[in-house]
This record gives C-alpha cells, sequence and structure tokens, in this order.
C-alpha cells in the first residue's frame, strides 16, 4: 500500500508527494506522455533522440548534470513507445536543486546545434551497440512491423533506421519540443523524506509560471484485429536458431490484462512454468524458451521466444511451442497453479516497495493510465482472475491467424570453430 | 513580486552523516556464522547463504560453477521440479549465484512463508545430489548459451582481459563450451561435500528478520549438515599475468568495437583504495566524469565509457572500457590515453574535484536505500576483512583529499603504455 498526496497546478501540471521517512533521500520522477508512438512515420526514434537533448542544457542552466553532481544527485531517464520518464535521486536536503533543473527544461531548452550533432552520434552508437552489433539485436526491428500494419509501435524506440537520426533538425526539435513538453502533458511524483506543503510551495515557485501550452490530442491510427498468419525467416550470423511467435493483444488498461498476465507467468515464470519444465527439462527441444507480454497501452504483443537445440527442426521447436498454448486453450489452470502465479505477483509487489524509485515510476505510470491509486487496487485485480477467465484469453490470443512467426536460421560456416581455437591463444 | 531568478543554482547542503546499519553477529555450534539485519516494515526478508569457493583447478575449470548453479536440480529427496515447485508456490524467489570468491544461494521470501521456504534451502545445501539428467541438460544448454555470448563484442573482451590478466586461475577463466564436456557427476558431488560445509557458510540475514525469523534459521541450519569432511581448502594459486599487453581479435564485419584497458590493481584493502575511488570517478566513475564528457558528449564515439576498480579476494583490477564505432577506434583509444595521462600532469580543478566530492557522497547515501543495502556493504567489508572503520576512512577521504595526492596517485599507479589493452572488432 502506497500512500500520497495529489494536487494539480493552475498551468495543468499534475504533482503526487509520496512521504516516506524512512529515507535520507528524496526522488523527482517526471514522466512526459510522449512516446515513439506518437512519432511521425518519415522521422522515427525522435522521441528517444530528444530524450538525449533534454541534457543538452536549458535555457537558462547550460549544463544539467554538474549542478545535480555537485549537490549529491544522480539522474537518467528512459523512452519507451508510450511514454519518456525522468527522473532524479538526490539527498532530500537538496531536493530545490532537482525542482531548479526540472522546470527550466520544461520551461524551454537551450536548442543548441553542438548537443544536436553529438547526441545523433551517441544515439547512433546506441543503434549499432543495442540493435545492430548484437547477435538477434535487431529482432524488434523485424518482428513490429509484422505485428502492426498500421499503428506506429510497428517502429521500435530506437527508430526504423540510422537514417531518421541522421536527418534529424533542429527546427524539428523545437517543434517536437513545443508539441509535448509542457507541463499540460507531465505527470511529477516526488517521493522520499518530503513533506506535501513543502513540495506544493517547491511546485508552485518552480513550475507554476511555466505557460500551460498546447494541450496535445492523440490520435493514433488503431491497429485492426489480425486475421492472416505471418511468417518470415531470415539467416543470419547467429550462433544458434532462435523462434519467435507474436500474438496481438489487447491494451493495458484493457480489463482482460490481468488474466494474460497470469498466463505468461503460468508459462514461463520461474523454473516451474510449463515451458521450462515441459519444453527444457522434461522434452528436451530448447536451451532457452520465454513468454512474455510487452504491456504496452495501445494493443500489445504476446511473445513466445525459444531457442531449440542444435538437433530440433524448426517445425518441430514451432509444434511445441503450439503445444503448450494449445493446452491453455483447451483445459483449465489447475486452482494450485493458479494460486502460485497468484502468489508470486502478490510477493512481487511488495517487493516492489522496496525501492522508493520503483514506487515514485509506478505511481506516475498509474496516474497516466487513470489513477495513481489503481497501483494499490492491482494485487486484488490478480487475486481476482480465475481459471475460467485465462482459458477465454488463451482461446482469444492463441490463434494461428493472430501469429507473427520469426525465424532466426543460423548461418552455417566453418568461422566459429577457427574463432574459437584463436581465443585460446 | 520578484521574479524567479533561474539563472542561480539554489542552496545546497553537503552530506554530513551517513549511519550504517550494523548487523547482529551470532555463530552457531557447527561453525556457521549468522549476521541479521533487522529493519523496514514490509514483511519479507532476504537471506543469503554465502560460501568461500575451493581452490581452483585449471584441469576442472567449471567444477565450482557447476555445482553452484546446479544447486536447484535435486536431492535425495526432491527433484529439481518439485525443488521449483515449492519456491514458485510460495511466491519466494531461489537464486544461485557465482563469483570468482565465493558461491551463494540466496532466498527472497515473505516473512509468512518462511517456514515453508526455508526447508528447501536446507535440503539442497546439505543434500543436493546432481542427478546426470540434470547435468546433461546443463552442459548441453549453458554450451548454446556460451555460443551466444561469444558472438558479442564485449563478452569477449572482458574475457580476453582477465585472461591476460590473472591466467590460469578462477579470474583468468574464460571456458570455451567443449569444456563443458568434462563435468562429472561424481567430481561435482565430491566439490559439494567439501565446499558446502557449515564452517565454510556465511548467513546473512536482511529485512524484517525479527527474533522468531532468526530463531528459524538457526533450528533449520544448526547441527551437523550430514557428514564431516575435512575442512574447505579456499586458498588460491597464484596469479601469473600474460607477458602480452595489447590483444586484438579482429571481427571483419564489426559495427563496433569493443575496448577493455586496465591493469591488476590494489583491492579494497589497500590504504590507497578510498583515494583511488576519487581518482577513478574523475577519470571514468559517473556521467559527468572525463571519459564520458570527451568521448561521448564532446565526440560522440560511443553510447557509454567508463572506468571502474573491481576488488577481490586475492587481486584487483583497474579497467575503462566501452563500444565505440568501428572507424574511431583508434581515435578513442587516443583520447583514453589522453585522458589518464592528463591525471598525471595537471591537477584537477578545484570545481571539478568538489563536485566529485559531493557527488560521491550523495551516491553513497543514495545505495543505502533500505536494509539489504546495509547488507550489502557489510558483505563488502567483512569479505574483505575490513570493518566499518573503512567507510569512516572512506567519507574522510572524499572529504579531505587534495588536487596534490590524486596526482601524486595518479603517476604512482597509472602507466597507460604498460596497461593491458584489448580490442574486439577493428582497430
Amino acid at each position: 500500500m502506497i500512500k500520497f498526496n495529489r494536487f494539480t497546478l493552475d498551468n495543468g501540471l499534475r504533482v503526487i508527494v509520496h512521504e516516506d521517512s524512512t529515507t535520507p533521500m528524496a526522488v523527482l520522477n517526471i514522466l512526459y506522455d510522449v512516446g515513439a508512438r506518437d512519432e511521425n512515420p518519415d522521422q522515427t526514434g525522435f522521441a528517444h533522440l530528444f530524450e538525449h537533448l533534454m541534457f543538452g542544457g536549458s535555457v537558462n542552466i547550460p549544463n544539467y548534470d554538474g549542478p545535480l553532481q555537485r549537490v549529491g544527485g544522480e539522474n537518467n531517464a528512459f523512452t519507451s513507445n508510450d511514454i519518456t520518464n525522468y527522473y532524479i535521486t538526490l539527498p532530500s536536503a537538496n531536493l530545490e536543486t532537482a525542482f531548479w533543473l526540472e522546470s527550466d527544461r520544461m520551461l524551454s531548452l537551450a536548442f543548441s546545434e553542438k548537443s544536436l550533432e553529438v547526441q545523433r552520434n551517441v544515439v547512433i552508437e546506441e543503434f549499432k551497440q543495442r540493435y545492430l552489433n548484437q547477435p538477434y539485436g535487431d529482432v524488434w526491428l523485424k518482428l513490429r512491423p509484422m505485428v502492426y500494419k498500421n499503428h506506429p509501435y510497428q517502429w521500435a524506440t530506437i527508430g526504423k533506421t540510422i537514417k531518421h537520426i541522421e536527418d534529424a533538425k533542429i527546427e524539428d526539435v523545437k517543434a517536437f519540443f513545443k508539441k509535448h513538453y509542457n507541463p499540460q502533458n507531465a505527470i511529477m511524483v516526488v517521493g522520499g523524506d518530503v513533506k506535501t506543503d513543502e513540495i506544493k510551495a517547491m511546485a508552485e515557485k518552480w513550475f507554476g509560471p511555466i505557460p500551460a501550452g498546447e494541450k496535445y490530442v492523440r490520435n493514433l491510427p488503431q491497429e485492426q484485429p489480425q486475421h492472416e498468419e505471418r511468417r518470415e525467416t531470415v539467416t543470419a550470423k547467429v550462433p544458434l536458431n532462435d523462434v519467435y511467435i507474436a500474438f496481438q493483444m489487447e491494451g493495458r488498461t484493457d480489463e482482460s490484462y490481468y488474466a494474460v498476465e497470469l498466463m505468461s507467468d503460468i508459462l514461463s515464470r520461474g523454473n516451474s512454468s510449463r515451458l521450462h519444465r515441459s519444453l527444457i527439462k522434461d522434452k528436451q527441444l530448447f536451451s532457452e524458451v520465454h513468454a512474455y507480454i510487452t504491456g504496452s497501452l495501445d494493443k500489445g504483443m504476446f511473445v513466445l521466444e525459444g531457442k531449440p537445440l542444435e538437433h530440433v527442426s524448426i517445425e518441430q521447436a514451432e509444434d511445441a511451442l503450439w503445444a503448450e498454448v494449445e493446452r491453455l486453450k483447451n483445459e483449465e489452470v489447475p486452482a494450485d497453479e493458479l494460486i502460485k502465479v497468484k502468489n508470486k505477483t502478490e510477493s512481487t509487489m511488495v517487493f516492489s516497495e522496496m525501492s522508493l524509485l520503483d514506487k515514485a515510476m509506478n505511481l506516475a505510470f498509474y496516474e497516466l493510465m487513470g489513477d495513481a491509486n489503481n497501483f494499490n487496487h492491482e494485487s486484488g485485480k490478480f487475486l481476482a482472475v480465475t481459471a475460467e477467465q485465462i482459458k477465454v484469453q488463451a482461446n482469444a490470443i492463441f490463434r494461428k491467424d493472430n501469429s507473427s512467426t520469426l525465424v532466426y536460421l543460423a548461418e552455417k560456416t566453418d568461422v566459429p570453430e577457427s574463432e574459437l581455437t584463436e581465443l585460446e591463444n | 513580486m520578484t521574479q524567479l531568478d533561474r539563472k542561480t543554482p539554489p542552496q545546497f547542503n553537503g552530506v554530513e552523516n551517513i549511519t550504517l546499519i550494523h548487523p547482529e553477529a551470532t555463530t552457531l555450534d557447527n561453525g556457521a556464522k549468522i549476521f541479521t539485519f533487522n529493519s523496514g516494515d514490509l514483511d519479507l526478508v532476504r537471506i543469503e547463504w554465502i560460501f568461500h569457493n575451493l581452490r581452483f583447478n585449471p584441469a576442472k575449470p567449471l567444477l565450482n560453477v557447476a555445482v553452484n548453479t546446479m544447486l536447484t536440480e535435486g536431492t535425495s529427496k526432491l527433484t529439481a521440479a518439485q525443488i521449483a515447485d515449492k519456491i514458485d508456490f510460495y511466491g519466494a524467489f531461489l537464486q544461485v549465484d557465482f563469483s570468482y570468491d565465493h558461491s551463494q544461494v540466496t532466498l527472497y521470501t515473505l516473512t509468512k512463508h518462511l517456514n515453508s521456504t526455508l526447508p528447501v534451502i536446507k535440503d539442497i545445501l546439505t543434500d543436493s545430489i546432481f542427478p546426470e539428467k540434470e547435468l546433461q541438460t546443463f552442459i548441453r544448454n549453458q554450451q548454446q548459451k556460451l555460443q551466444v555470448s561469444l558472438q558479442k563484442n564485449d563478452f569477449v573482451a572482458r574475457r580476453e582481459f582477465n585472461k591476460a590478466l590473472y591466467g590460469e586461475t578462477i579470474y583468468g577463466l574464460a571456458a570455451q563450451p567443449e569444456d563443458f564436456q568434462s563435468l562429472k557427476r561424481e567430481d561435482l558431488a565430491e566439490k559439494f561435500r567439501e565446499m558446502y560445509q557449515p564452517a565454510n557458510c556465511n548467513i546473512i540475514i536482511a529485512g524484517k528478520a525479527d527474533p522468531q525469523i532468526l530463531e528459524a534459521v538457526i533450528k533449520t541450519f544448526e547441527g551437523a549438515w550430514g557428514e564431516a569432511t575435512v575442512p574447505a581448502d579456499t586458498t588460491q594459486p597464484e596469479l601469473k599475468p600474460s607477458a602480452e599487453r595489447f590483444i586484438y581479435k579482429e571481427k571483419a564485419d564489426a559495427l563496433q568495437s569493443a575496448i577493455r584497458i586496465g591493469t591488476p590493481f590494489v583491492n579494497r584493502t589497500h590504504p590507497d583504495f578510498p583515494a583511488l575511488q576519487v581518482l577513478n570517478t574523475v577519470l571514468g566513475g559517473y556521467f559527468g566524469s572525463r571519459l564520458m564528457t570527451n568521448i561521448r558528449e564532446d565526440k560522440g564515439y560511443t553510447y557509454g565509457i567508463g572506468s571502474g576498480m573491481s576488488s577481490f579476494k586475492q587481486t584487483g583490477s583497474f579497467f575503462i572500457a566501452s563500444e565505440v564505432g568501428a572507424d574511431v577506434c583508434k581515435a578513442a583509444v587516443a583520447e583514453i590515453e589522453k585522458e589518464v595521462n592528463l591525471l598525471k600532469t595537471d591537477l584537477i580543478p578545484d570545481e571539478e574535484l568538489s563536485l566529485v566530492r559531493n557527488f560521491m557522497l550523495g551516491s553513497l547515501l543514495g545505495s543505502l536505500e533500505n536494509v539489504l543495502s546495509h547488507a550489502d556493504k557489510f558483505k563488502n567489508l567483512y569479505f574483505a576483512g575490513l570493518d566499518y572503520d573503512y567507510y569512516y576512512r572512506y567519507t574522510q577521504t572524499v572529504k579531505n583529499i587534495t588536487a596534490e595526492e590524486l596526482k601524486a596517485l595518479a603517476n604512482k599507479y597509472f602507466d597507460f603504455d604498460n596497461f593491458y589493452k584489448v580490442i574486439v572488432g577493428k582497430f
């Protein structure tokens, strides 16, 4: 149970305060309601590139990181397809520095050409490091466009191509800022060793004078239900074959979410899960196998993934994955197994309260979804899920004509062996 | 109303007091030591069982890690499946972790389920049998995982670096997929008996660890753990660094090169260690560090670059690591050299040094987020043979060390020409 207070400034900035006197620290987390889904299809990767530019100096403060480090603070940020989230942790006695820094960059950036040029390069290196120079690193670049034909989830947060990042102009940066980075599109959570009335005063002082800006009204092309089996096979320089099967599922705020998340736990959470037990241990078909959901706000993905052992054909591997989801479609999950995944969810919720930053991020995200207090009702919703509901969801999701299968075939060469010998010397 | 001054930073305060929670210590009749950190409102607890590793045998390099990883794979009473069922059913998390110096088992559980989960741990620590079928699964899957890792430049660079620094010891271990084939069930069982003994066990409890919790742990783990054997030999062979200091693994189609540059180094027990942490922070230990500022934020050569110090029981290392665009690899190495040498020739400016002092103290304070983090700080000390005086010295050093002293340390410890340099990719 996380207690909090909530207020809204005249300019529309929503503020949540979570008082936790057990720590000498404070966090300030700002969620901006903008992600890669809000990008123009010809300028993908922009929300994430923009996140980098938020550290390139603001209108009154040339350097963002230095003054924060000087008061013992640390910060970072992440961009997803749905949101962009910035956070600071620092000794609570120095919290005002965080207000000073965050309010100035919400007011306006410095829009420096040098910063844009450097961050373009940094993000291009990030693109290479995470997506191109790793075995299987490009999976999301390939899988997303298979699952999404209309919705902007068809591209990854890093962008469709390096070209889009190279082409980013300072005018685009300014327009993006104006459209998305204003108080109406933000949720701020302050937590830790803080008092609500003091936070109210600091919020009024630093964020109150920022103009409300224009409200961004999101109107994205929605993904139509899938009615065809999709499939792609790539031969790549990867050491092992790999199979991905992605299914469309409802978005994060849909009532079905809880049953579907528990279903993914039944398949793949922990060593007692079905995929691990059946496909790795008993049938010995895979070296690794996973099931997970993306938890996207709009229509999401339920993904099955596995690396079959060398003697196992791709067809056998796919059949084995399908057999497991067919079981979910045909048989109700036994009571014990359902209790098991519910217990796991319950303890995960308790453990997540160990971290001040996690609490702050959760409050911001639940507020975005409608009400921060829903975080406190989350356990109850998982506990209420029935075996029947899981079966219904399994039948709705695990259809051949709702599947997108991506197969990586390992390019067979003699190189790996000689390379390994070389490494020995 | 006066205009809000957005140009001047608000007043700030230095970090004055950092209070660390000390454990309650108990030793059981069988020699196992228990350290308890009882704090916090949440009804959960983390319990770690930490064992010193046995002496490394280069002929059987994977034995220690295999024994540890397979602890969850079966006892004479419970199959791997039953172990997993029991732990998962109660919403608990069971982890096995292998590091160079220690092997450990960790249980995270809600306190209300402790009595159901604790006996499972007792069973795996005293009665693991390493079933042949599970061993074959382990071998197969680890071989496949290693094949994937070997395609990652940063993974290969780290291995090559460690191998060069530490040779045929646990620290330099660079297993090949075929090495897994040599694992034998009998060897695992024997190592298990030698190593997982109460006298070699440290139990660390953190969370809502009230007296009943401690009592439950004591009751479960006191007395004999099966047949007595000889005391575990946890001494280690001597380190033999490689004579070759430049290691280049070319990957023809690499988009990026992994760089790892560094040297064997003092560890936490050395009096210079806290001061060297300050020097390391300046160079590459935080986002505003010189390496990040120059090589990422000015040149845009990389997504990230940093330096660090590893502290092990027998040794330590200092290293700089990054993945950079293949076309700028040489330029990046030249910039790294420049930044290392600058520390030897120029004094760190006051403003930068005061920033680093505040950052490090804030970071230490921030790292004490909950009772588990206090237990982690204790482990740093305890396994290095240090006491809480270390953190007092650390904070005093961070607050008071001068630019002259840091320059002298840079000259004493940094010799770029003699650093090991590993490049995987293109150079």
